[in-house]
């Protein structure tokens, strides 16, 4: 599809679906079932199956005739992660089933990986899933689930197999978070605020219709889940100067009075980091246009963690006085996470997690180092021994 | 809105391949590093190589001037492998900066540069920023005279583009070498001698009326493709480095399974990619002459050319003593990486270019 056909198609669309009259749901479930949605997945599931190059473009032409957006950072978890694995690894009815309510944001989803015992080491996952009919019963606890308190769905990872090493023995699922064995308990974290959860998972019932992918496949899907996480957290499209790096230059240009040559070359120096992290970004998701996402995503999540770490920080200095001040340490289940919605300690804090979660930079390194330059592997004392003969 | 294309074509590939196997043929680190005790003999015959036998002399230059008219996308990928090799030919000198400003010209000199006959350089000190001021010489009555020092491509070139301040402002001048006292430069980076240049009243033809816009022209080419020879050297330190620690051993197992040497590969790994990503988008900026294509040349320099410096820096440190010696190669990398950082402007220079172009002003 060229250039001039997909305008054409969107502007089709637009005259069909006027944005200042169609009702928000019903316009985006018409955009989604005309594959504008998202336009690189395949005909019937929201899209064109046209390069994610392309994305950008179509999320621009909607903007700017005011459309109405599916709040894409209300659902971060649904459209980065589940959506793409859904995609990779559902079956036709799964991708009937939950695509499109995902992409309107009529359910929300969240992600059941992280434990207390299996964080960075998350192939070590506890949580059981056992074989009970046409269903499996889910028990255990997970941990750093964002969003988990307005969930509709979640993908899981859980042990089905305790008798062979760990990454052969678990299975991913798709959980319903309305179920009665869901115990959903926030986590209060350094900026004041519970966008985490804990979640408590007693005898929950999950039919294996839910299930994505082969059993004791759970590692190779999760995979694809991680890959496409890094991704999205490291090299989304935008235009100069979009998130973390924009705000702090424009504090820098509403505070002439606090300007010194040394913030000066910091910001600048950054400013560049930044700028060329958007190109780098720009570069891998034309890369990710010829096949799905390797471990080169990992390599951009730890830029970005490094840049907005650094740039949050500098803003305070930028600030002074005021960057002494914090907006609010009152403890609130936001529904959504938006750096740019606070103020400048609260993007400070909150930009600390950067480098932790969806990956630590640690482990970042190590898949960079491991799977990109083929360096060796650390030594696993756990390596091919059963699961249930490890020590934990 | 269509973005620019930031990965390789296939003619870009096979380009890259006949130039990687023309190098690997004929420029020995061996014979790269002889250039340090004043033998030269290496140069003359590998420019003919590239220039004449690759016809990449007139990669730039358009097909009715009989060039192979390419773009500044296909220059990169060739500099990206000179950088690799650190080649000592004056392609960035000749065929993108003198060309950049001929390209403009009429005459029979485009033609000559194009067919490898003649190679030309730009008279302008080696660390001019294309924003800067550069000193030119004085046009009198009888000529030209004047001294410019620190000039990358004059050794290797026989027509030197002269700026010289006359009445009506800058003009170029084109002067052939042998008019003009031409002293070489012991020089950091020997793959790339400099020398200092005297013209006593010489004759020149003017090929370049409005000189001024035009050297910043072909400066501004040279800074955005200077990126992607920086990004081949850093290419080449990460690589060679990966290798030997996947072979040296220590304390009984590789050096390169060590995580502290792991996650430093990783960092070295991102930076260096990011350096592609960037210099790529210079050189589809200036290739597509977009409105972006200044910005995006004092980025890729700002970013390309203190990443080069580190690459080198950490092949010297992580191969150990065998980094510090003569007979490695990495520090021919390292020394071509350290003038090129300086070379067309610091980083410095850059990011204060960046502070006007995208309004993140100073202190006052």
């Amino acid at each position: 599809m060229t250039v001039d056909e997909l305008r054409r198609t969107i502007e089709e669309f637009l005259a069909a679906h006027d944005p200042a009259t169609t009702e928000r749901l019903e316009f985006l479930r018409a955009r989604y079932d005309a594959g504008l949605a998202w336009v690189y997945f395949p005909p019937g599931h929201g899209g064109l199956g046209l390069s994610p190059a392309r994305q950008l473009e179509v999320d621009r032409a909607f903007a700017a005739a005011g459309a109405p957006d599916n709040n894409p950072e209300g659902n971060g978890i649904g459209l980065g992660m589940a959506a793409p694995t859904i995609l990779a690894y559902g079956t036709d009815e799964q991708k009937r089933r939950f695509l499109r309510p995902l992409w309107t944001g009529e359910e929300i989803w969240c992600q059941l990986f992280s434990e207390p015992g299996a964080g960075s080491d998350l192939a070590n996952v506890s949580t059981r899933a056992v074989r009970d009919g046409e269903d499996w019963i889910v028990d255990g606890q997970k941990v750093w689930t964002s969003g988990a308190h307005l969930a509709q769905f979640a993908i899981l990872l859980a042990r089905t197999d305790t008798g062979v090493p760990k990454h052969r023995g678990m299975t991913y699922f798709l959980c319903d978070m309305t179920d009665a064995g869901v115990e959903v308990r926030p986590l209060r974290q350094i900026t004041g605020e519970a966008e985490f959860n804990e979640v408590f998972l007693t005898g929950v019932r999950i039919p294996d219709a839910q299930r994505l992918g082969g059993e004791g496949e759970g590692w190779r899907v999760a995979n694809t889940t991680l890959n496409t996480e890094r991704v999205a957290i490291g090299g989304r499209a935008s235009d100069r100067e979009s998130g973390i790096v924009g705000v702090v230059t424009e504090t820098w240009r509403a505070h002439p009075d606090r300007r010194t040559a040394e913030l000066h070359d910091r910001l600048l120096r950054l400013w560049v980091d930044a700028e060329v992290g958007r190109i780098t970004g720009m570069r891998l998701r034309q890369k990710l246009a010829q096949g799905r996402p390797g471990p080169e995503g990992a390599a951009m999540k730890l830029t970005f963690a490094r840049v907005a770490q650094q740039l949050s920080g500098l803003e305070l200095e930028i600030l002074g006085e005021e960057g002494l001040r914090y907006s609010d340490w009152t403890m609130v289940r936001p529904d959504r996470v938006d750096f740019n919605a606070r103020d400048a300690g609260y993007r400070y804090l909150r930009a600390k997690g950067n480098s932790i979660e969806g990956g630590t930079s640690e482990i970042l390194r190590n898949i960079v180092a491991e799977r990109i330059l083929g360096l060796p592997p650390e030594s696993r004392a756990d390596k091919d021994r059963p699961w249930n003969e490890v020590a934990r | 809105m269509t973005e620019l294309d930031l990965l390789y074509t296939d003619i870009e590939d096979d380009l890259r391949n006949v130039v990687r196997a023309v190098l690997a043929a004929h420029c020995d680190p061996g014979a790269v590093t002889a250039l340090y005790d004043g033998d030269r003999s290496l140069v003359a015959s590998l420019w003919k190589s590239v220039a004449v036998d690759l016809g990449l002399a007139g990669l730039l230059i358009p097909e009715d001037r009989g060039g192979a008219g390419a773009s500044a996308r296909e220059a990169a990928v060739v500099l990206e492998e000179l950088g690799r090799f650190v080649a000592p030919v004056p392609f960035l000198t000749s065929a993108v900066v003198a060309t950049t400003l001929l390209l403009g010209t009429d005459g029979p000199l485009l033609g000559q540069l194009a067919a490898g006959e003649r190679t030309a350089a730009l008279v302008t000190p080696f660390s001019t920023c294309a924003h800067g001021t550069f000193p030119t010489v004085s046009l009198g009555p009888d000529g030209l005279t004047g001294s410019i020092t620190s000039v990358a491509g004059a050794l290797e070139a026989d027509v030197l583009m002269v700026p010289a301040e006359g009445p009506d402002g800058v003009a170029v001048y084109a002067v052939p070498a042998d008019r003009a006292e031409i002293t070489p430069v012991i020089s950091l980076d020997m793959t790339r001698q400099l020398a200092d240049i005297t013209f006593d009243a010489v004759a020149g033809e003017q090929v370049v009326l409005h000189g001024e816009s035009a050297v910043r022209r072909a400066l501004e080419a040279g800074t955005a493709l200077l990126a992607s020879e920086q990004y081949g050297v850093a290419r080449w330190c990460l690589d060679e480095t990966v290798g030997y620690l996947k072979e040296r051993r220590q304390f009984g197992r590789v050096v390169g399974g060590f995580q502290a040497i792991k996650h430093r590969l990783a960092d070295l790994y991102t930076a260096v990619e990011s350096a592609n990503a960037a210099a790529r988008y210079a050189a589809a900026t200036l290739a597509a002459d977009d409105a972006d294509a200044t910005v995006a040349a004092a980025v890729a320099q700002a970013f390309c050319g203190d990443l080069a410096v580190l690459a080198g820096e950490e092949a010297v440190q992580l191969h150990g003593g065998m980094g510090m010696t003569w007979e490695h190669p990495a520090h021919l990398y390292l020394k071509r990486a350290k003038a090129d950082q300086i070379a067309f402007g610091t980083g410095g220079a850059h990011r204060s270019r960046l502070a006007e172009l995208v309004d993140i002003p100073g202190p006052r």
